[in-house]
């Protein structure tokens, strides 16, 4: 009988070996690398039915996110504007621009505007903007510099160990509740951002929940 | 073994040209590999709707209806608290009219706290067309919008607060309703802050409190400003007065 596995046999299983050894290194390098939401989630950027720009709206015109997410201090969900509101400037501002024909379109028949979702934690997770916003956490920490993005960008993971990671030091974050909206606000000249953290942080007791009742309920 | 270190490193680098690097811009949504529970056979708000012919899965209360339950982020963490406006039933109040005829005093209490709320929520919501001090010359008017009226003309300086409280609330003419956006509370806030800026700009000397005028007499200039937090004190006052003349 002849010899099954011929000399070559030998080295072919060694680099089958050698390549399996690499590919798995190199496969868990890749899944924690492009697995986690740092990957998957950031940079998410959809186009929008109407060029809608922050970068106008929020960046030169100067307008504060509550002229558009009038909700945000109030209730768990920003919300995107009504209709009503764009045209509140747009019935006379560029009233005859093809970039905004959806936009009078849908204040015409009443019909919503398709905005494509950009942020979104899962339907287990209890997200609520208010508390966020009152206490004192801007939106640039969850939502990056707005003000400068023509389209809207996936700026944070928003996974669980990033909500956590602030939760047990909100210091880094905290800022008067009144600037909540000031994409460029930084701490004052000689005080340096723990120091105003740890004073809003004492002043209005802030204790964001760690347990996994308070954002699974 | 060269031929193997080579297939690999040809591998990762076509993966690592197809997937980029982490934060990359993308047009696609994100991949959900264990999409777990994530979507549950719920209404989020503002998502669309596969069962109403409109697509909204929010819906318009029917005419008539009144609000039940408090504000949405108590219902929403499941404790709904009673709803004192819930019959909007005080019309000087609710509607800045009575009988008939906008009012001419506040129906609530001013004080400095309100005045201070009408002014952030001022700057939020009406600045960007009427401008920072009243004057109509808001930054949109530079792009395009036109007919904003400057609050310190004697017919605005003559409206009664109700009427201020009115435009907020229904619109008039050319500007819209801004009720959506802002509470009543807020529109009262802001009518205070908007006579606050009226009385401002038609301020003499005398208005301003002698610890203040130092400083004004060197900063003397032609255009009215924004009423600063020290110098709104007298417009309280004045405020105030007018609520009991
Ligand atoms: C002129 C109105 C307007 C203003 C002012 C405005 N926004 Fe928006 N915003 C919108 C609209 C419309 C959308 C939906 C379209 C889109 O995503 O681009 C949106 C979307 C967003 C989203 C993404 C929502 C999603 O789908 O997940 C974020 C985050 C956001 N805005 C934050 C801000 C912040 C922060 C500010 C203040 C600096 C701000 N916006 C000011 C109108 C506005
Ligand atoms: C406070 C007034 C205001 C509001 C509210 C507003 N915009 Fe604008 N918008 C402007 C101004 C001012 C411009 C710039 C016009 C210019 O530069 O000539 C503009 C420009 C635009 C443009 C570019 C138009 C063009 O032809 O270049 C789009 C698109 C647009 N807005 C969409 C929206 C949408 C959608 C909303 C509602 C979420 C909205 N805007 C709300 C004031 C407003
Ligand atoms: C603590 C982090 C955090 C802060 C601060 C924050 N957001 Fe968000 N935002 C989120 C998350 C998480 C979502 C996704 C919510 C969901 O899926 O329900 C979101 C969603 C949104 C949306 C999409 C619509 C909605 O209601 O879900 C808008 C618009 C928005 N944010 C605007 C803002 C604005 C404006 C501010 C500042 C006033 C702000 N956010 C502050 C985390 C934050
Ligand atoms: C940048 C800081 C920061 C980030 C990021 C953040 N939070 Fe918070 N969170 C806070 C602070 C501050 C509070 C307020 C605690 C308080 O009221 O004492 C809070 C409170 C909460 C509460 C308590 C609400 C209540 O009703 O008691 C929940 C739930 C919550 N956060 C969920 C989340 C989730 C989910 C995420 C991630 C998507 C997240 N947070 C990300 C800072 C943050
Ligand atoms: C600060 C808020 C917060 C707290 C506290 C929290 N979680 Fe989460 N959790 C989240 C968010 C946000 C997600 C969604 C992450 C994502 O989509 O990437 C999540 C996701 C999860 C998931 C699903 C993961 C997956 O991808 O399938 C599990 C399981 C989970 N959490 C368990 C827990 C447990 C157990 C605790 C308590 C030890 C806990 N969580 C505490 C915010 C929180
Ligand atoms: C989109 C631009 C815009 C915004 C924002 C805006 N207004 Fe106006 N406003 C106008 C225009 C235009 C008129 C002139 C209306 C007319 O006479 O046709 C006006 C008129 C008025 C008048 C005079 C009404 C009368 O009887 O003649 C008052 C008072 C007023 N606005 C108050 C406010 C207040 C308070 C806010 C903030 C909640 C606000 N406006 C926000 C554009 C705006």
């Amino acid at each position: 009988m002849a010899n099954v596995f011929r000399p070559r046999a030998d080295l072919w299983l060694r680099q089958i070996a050698a390549f399996a050894v690499l590919a798995s290194v190199g496969g868990t390098a890749a899944l924690y690398y492009y697995g986690p939401p740092e990957y998957t989630r950031v940079g998410y950027a959809p186009l929008q039915p109407t060029a809608f720009s922050h970068e106008l709206h929020a960046g030169q015109i100067g307008m504060s996110c509550l002229y558009c997410h009038s909700n945000v201090e109030e209730s768990p969900h920003a919300m995107v504007p009504p209709t009503a509101t764009c045209l509140n400037c747009h019935n006379q501002v560029r009233a005859n621009s093809p970039l905004l024909a959806e936009i009078r379109e849908a204040g015409k028949t009443g019909r919503a505007v398709a905005w494509e979702r950009v942020h979104k934690t899962p339907d287990y997770v209890y997200f609520n903007h208010s508390v966020h916003v009152k206490r004192g956490v801007g939106c640039v920490s969850c939502h990056g510099k707005v003000n400068e993005m023509p389209i809207i960008r996936h700026d944070q993971p928003l996974s669980m160990g990033w909500c956590l990671e602030c939760h047990r030091n909100p210091e880094f974050a905290l800022r008067p509740p009144s600037e909540a909206t000031n994409l460029d606000w930084s701490p004052p000249v000689g005080q340096t951002q723990v120091e105003v953290g740890l004073h809003i942080k004492q002043q209005l007791a802030v204790n964001p929940p760690q347990t996994c009742a308070g954002c699974h309920r | 073994m060269r031929n193997v270190v080579l297939l690999f490193v040809v591998a990762a680098l076509l993966t690592a040209a197809a997937l980029g690097v982490r934060g990359r811009v993308s047009e696609n949504r994100p991949l959900m590999l264990v999409p777990d529970m994530d979507f549950q056979p719920r209404v989020d708000a503002q998502s669309e709707s596969e069962f109403f012919a409109d697509g909204r899965s929010m819906r318009t209360p029917p005419a008539g209806t009144v609000p039940f339950g408090g504000g949405d982020y108590a219902s929403d963490a499941g404790a709904p608290t009673p709803n004192a406006d819930m019959l909007a039933g005080d019309e000087s109040y609710y509607q800045g009219k009575k009988n008939g005829k906008f009012v001419e005093n506040f129906p609530l209490a001013l004080d400095i706290a309100l005045i201070e709320r009408g002014r952030e929520r001022f700057n939020i919501y009406c600045a960007v067309c009427h401008g920072g001090a009243g004057m109509g010359n808001g930054i949109t008017t530079k792009r395009g919008l036109v007919g904003v009226p400057n609050y310190h003309d004697e017919r605005l300086r003559k409206l009664p607060v109700g009427e201020i409280y009115s435009a907020i609330t229904n619109g008039k003419g050319q500007m819209a309703s801004y009720a959506a956006q802002v509470a009543p509370r807020d529109r009262w806030a802001i009518v205070a802050y908007v006579r606050a800026l009226q009385r401002s700009g038609h301020a003499a000397l005398g208005d301003v409190p002698v610890a203040f005028r130092g400083e004004l007499e060197k900063t003397k200039t032609d255009d009215v400003k924004p009423a600063p937090a020290a110098k709104a004190a007298p417009d309280t006052k004045k405020s105030a007065s007018e609520k009991n003349p």
